[in-house]
């Protein structure tokens, strides 16, 4: 149902292209329930598997609801309806007709790709994903943005093909795609580490982990803004989702070096992209750089994982989707009230677009992990975990990216709040623009105070439960 | 359900609500922001009275919310926590009677008055937390909260004065982050408690629990504004004067103190500190600080910035009296938490009654100003003597318990320090009375404007006569019941093993 609704929507929208809006918002409001209604479900009885069509695993598509899934579902949903409300106002008529088919596309795949159960079909998915992507990306035309889709697209591919590539091998050895089956069966063979060496380096490629970032900045930059909300917020999450199930569920002979090694990727990702957002003159590209900050941080979990690391990133990557969603809409509305986003030009938008920086700002103090934010209890989990492995060089990471975070952060806000009197054309924003940014960034900063429940849900049918002992 | 256990979150979220109704009303809606203001001011005095009365009959108010796993928020009203508690309500009632009268026909009203109610929900916060996590949240949301008062005005000055504040404070709440989960990873709790609870810690730990020591330290002394952390303080001077007055009578600088307070007494336990050996080193940073602040503020010639000198200097006090290891200094250094604040607060009113009424910003424009605005005088004369400690002024108490919890403690070389501060203090504040009481004025204030029958207008006069007299007051009975001296003398009893 989750899966089929959206794709139903694409299609329709597809076939008539005038009312494509509201074919949009309405199944957005469904999709919405439907995921709340699968979220009572699992939490009410546990997590569930289910065989499409009655086929079981290892022949049929197996479909499996647990905890993480059902937090990714979640997120989606609430981030897909503010981009939905968004998108509603932002784009024009011409836009919009293929705005909307797109965008239900790369909803389906994104759930299709959070449920899944086997790794072919995760492939199939996470395919059906970048393609929607780099179309969106390339939808607002111009030199610049169909170079950064061209770009986006040869990543894409490459990475997918790398996955692919690992995919065959595993099935060759061992005659199964499913997940779980694969983890009973699987024991070290140099197959083995070249299959996980070929789907990792692929899917570390499409979350664009340091040093294979350098295509995420010009797409999420040049994008139209809920479309840079979207990447930034869900589409590099999915990738980086798929690697925390093959680490920790399919492959947990990982050894102890590999973990560190991706934790130093993460570390350097925190660090270079912090630095490069702090040098960036335009915002969008600030806030494209902060998200390959952003990313590095879920890979510290890597390292951590034994001591329950995993569940930190995971916050962190939910508090992380709504922030950026926030903060790219507030972009958005900020470029198409000034007519541009050089940030040393933003005078008196504090006092001109209160709402709009207001969620900019709710957003940064996410971001940078100050209380009370989801952001800060990711990273008080995170912290709490480093310590308590004795890792601590992890913590100054953490706090170093903090401190970064609120340079750069504190840079556009300041800047805001300055007076001028420069005589600006300016356009009106749209009051459901203004009020979807405000609303993620408020969402953002309460999820620092549900904490115990977000947990136990992500502990609901125990996912990596042996791996994590 | 139980009112005790809601109390102190109803107390927290009054100023909560008054902010977010306030954001969005539009400038012209005067009346409607004033009400607010006013009404939430005193909804939480009348509450805060209350619950004073409440606690000092043994009542327990506690709330305890989930936050993470094995950590919950709780705010609760114990002794140490009312005495910041009345002292922020109080004076911010006055702060916002003063700034409606100041702000009058300013931009951005709406957005000032927001953030300043917000800052008073996270000094409050700070004041009731009842573990090191909800202080942490409160002290950050503080930061955060008065960025947007400090930059206020909008100039080029005061950009640079928020940056410098932001550089300081997000770097001492990073070193308080690392601090607070160290130290949760050794004890497994954070809880405040009576006397501390880390005594109970293995002895291998105690190197590391000095480390977490020396971090939490510097952590709020960066608002306390121990040197060499004071740097931002003297700069946000830019900001209004009601900012300024409460900045340094109540929320940041006191945040700060009385994190150190907390730290000191119910995380590490006075006599578990003492046997670390950290206390002498916080006493020798507190008095170092004293005198150095008090040098600075000789030659200033801005006004503002010569009392921001002072309150660098008189903040250690506080922490001078904690670093004393004994209950005559406890007593001291708690009582003067209050004093000072009410001193200062008044001392800022006056400054900011002479800039917004003649444009006076300078210490040598004050020429025969006592002649032009007597009544401000009068209350800055009685801020700067209490601040230099004459009897029976609340400074007075203040200095007299920490020299006698010094001679107690046998640190005779307190004394000196105390004796060097307060001639000092006279140095930098006697030159402005004489110069405002005794010198005939030279030529025209640089802006005057006129307020009609009175020397100024009657919601900036009011405030600093009201705490003007109440520094008065506070010396005069300071033993009668309820008076800061009496509570800390009650805290006192609580924090020294019998």
């Amino acid at each position: 149902m989750v899966i089929l609704l959206p794709i139903v929507a694409a299609l329709s929208c597809f076939l008539w292209p005038g009312r494509s809006i509201w074919i949009g918002l309405i199944n957005t409001f469904t999709i919405v329930l439907s995921v709340a209604g699968l979220s009572l479900q699992v939490v009410e009885q546990g997590a569930g598997r289910y065989a499409v069509g009655g086929w079981e695993a290892p022949l049929g598509i197996a479909l499996v609801s647990d905890g993480l899934s059902l937090l990714m579902l979640m997120v989606t949903a609430v981030v897909g309806l503010a981009i939905s409300v968004y998108s509603s106002c932002y784009f024009n008529q011409d836009k919009a007709r293929h705005f909307w088919p797109l965008w239900m596309l790369l909803w389906a795949a994104l759930n299709a790709l959070f449920l899944s159960a086997d790794i072919f079909n995760i492939y199939v998915t996470l395919e059906l994903m970048g393609l929607a992507a780099v179309a969106l990306v390339a939808l607002a035309g111009g030199k610049n943005s169909l170079g950064a889709a061209m770009r986006y697209l040869l990543v894409s591919l490459l990475g997918s093909l790398f996955y692919l590539l690992g995919v065959v091998l595993l099935y060759h050895s061992f005659g199964t795609v499913d997940m779980s089956l694969l983890a009973q069966r699987l024991e070290s063979s140099p197959a083995v580490w070249a299959a996980m060496g070929l789907m990792t380096s692929g899917l570390l490629l499409k979350t664009a982990l340091f040093p294979l970032h350098f295509w995420l900045p010009p797409a999420h930059g040049n994008a139209p803004a809920p479309v840079s909300a979207l990447l930034s917020a869900l589409v590099v999450k999915a990738s980086f989702y798929i690697l925390l199930r093959l680490w920790l569920e399919v492959f947990p002979v990982a050894s102890f070096e590999a973990g560190q090694l991706l934790g130093l990727l993460g570390a350097a990702a925190v660090l270079w992209g912090g630095v490069l957002a702090l040098r960036q003159t335009r915002l969008k590209l600030m806030i494209a750089y902060s998200t390959v900050m952003q990313i590095g941080y879920l890979f510290l979990a890597f390292p951590l994982a034994s001591i329950a690391g995993w569940k930190a990133a995971v916050y962190l990557l939910l508090s992380h989707a709504l922030a950026k969603t926030a903060m790219f809409m507030a972009a958005g509305n900020i470029l198409l009230y000034e007519g541009h986003d050089r940030i040393a030009e933003l005078d008196r938008v504090a006092q001109r677009l209160p709402m709009t920086l207001g969620a900019f700002a709710l957003a940064g103090v996410s971001l940078m992990g100050l209380p009370p934010s989801g952001g800060f209890i990711g990273k008080w989990l995170l912290l709490e975990a480093a310590i308590r492995s004795g890792q601590w060089w992890w913590g100054i990471v953490l706090i170093a990216g903090g401190l970064l975070t609120g340079a750069y952060v504190f840079k556009v806000i300041g800047f805001a709040f300055t007076q001028s009197n420069l005589p600006h054309e300016s356009r009106a924003v749209p009051i459901g623009m203004e009020w979807a940014a405000l609303f993620m960034a408020m969402l953002a900063i309460g999820l620092g105070f549900i904490a115990p429940w977000i947990l136990s849900i992500m502990d609901t049918g125990s996912p990596f439960g042996v791996a994590t002992r | 359900m139980n009112w005790d256990a809601w109390l102190p979150l109803f107390i927290i979220l009054i100023s909560l609500l008054v902010a977010l109704a306030i954001f969005p009303l539009a400038e012209e809606k005067v009346k409607t922001r004033i009400s607010l203001n006013l009404g939430g001011a005193l909804l939480k005095l009348v509450l805060v009275g209350f619950m004073l009365w409440g606690v000092y009959n043994g009542h327990h108010y506690e709330t305890r919310l989930p936050f993470l796993p094995g950590l919950d928020l709780v705010l609760r009203a114990d002794a140490l926590s009312m005495l910041f508690v009345v002292l922020s309500t109080g004076l911010w009632f006055l702060t916002t009677v003063y700034a409606v009268g100041y702000l009058e026909d300013s931009p951005h009203r709406s957005r000032f008055f927001g953030f300043f109610s917000l800052c008073v929900t996270a000094t409050i916060g700070v004041a009731l937390a009842g573990n090191l996590i909800t202080f942490l949240l409160f002290y950050e949301l503080l930061t955060l909260a008065t960025y947007p008062l400090i930059v206020h005005r909008g100039t080029e000055a005061s950009r640079k004065a928020g940056r410098t504040y932001l550089i300081y404070t997000i770097g001492g709440g990073a070193l308080l982050l690392i601090g607070t989960i160290w130290l949760y990873s050794l004890s497994g709790t954070l809880e405040f408690t009576t006397r501390g609870f880390l005594s109970a810690v293995d002895r291998s730990h105690h190197p590391a629990l000095v480390i977490i020591f020396v971090l939490l330290i510097a952590g709020l002394g960066v608002k306390a504004a121990l040197i060499p952390l004071h740097g931002w303080l003297p700069q946000s001077m830019v900001a209004p004067a009601p900012v300024s007055a409460l900045l340094h009578a109540v929320a940041v600088v006191k945040a700060g103190a009385f994190g150190i307070i907390r730290v000191v007494y119910d995380v590490f336990g006075i006599e578990f500190s003492a046997s670390l050996g950290v206390t002498l080193p916080l006493a020798i940073v507190a008095a170092s600080t004293i005198i150095y602040g008090s040098l600075r503020a000789l030659f200033q010639d801005d006004l503002k910035r010569r009392l921001a000198f002072s309150t660098v200097s008189q903040v250690s006090y506080i922490v001078l009296g904690i670093a004393i290891v004994g209950p005559l200094a406890t007593i001291g250094g708690l009582v003067h938490l209050v004093h000072q604040g009410v001193m200062k607060i008044t001392l800022f009113f006056c400054a900011g009654n002479l800039a917004e009424t003649l444009g006076i910003h300078k210490v040598s424009e004050m020429s025969g100003v006592g002649k032009r605005m007597p009544w401000t005088m009068v209350a800055f004369t009685i801020g700067t003597l209490g601040m230099i400690g004459a009897p029976p002024l609340a400074g007075f108490i203040s200095k007299w318990y920490l020299g006698m919890g010094a001679l107690e403690a046998g640190q005779g070389w307190v004394v000196f320090v105390l004796a060097g501060s307060s001639l000092l203090n006279a140095g930098y504040f006697l030159p402005i009375l004489y110069a405002a009481w005794f010198k005939e004025p030279v030529g025209n204030w640089p802006a005057e404007r006129s307020f009609g029958h009175y020397e100024t207008s009657l919601a900036l006069l009011l405030p600093p006569l009201v705490t003007a007299l109440l520094a008065v007051l506070l010396g005069l009975f300071a033993s009668a019941p309820f008076s800061p001296y009496s509570w800390s003398q009650f805290i006192t009893t609580l924090e020294y093993a019998p």
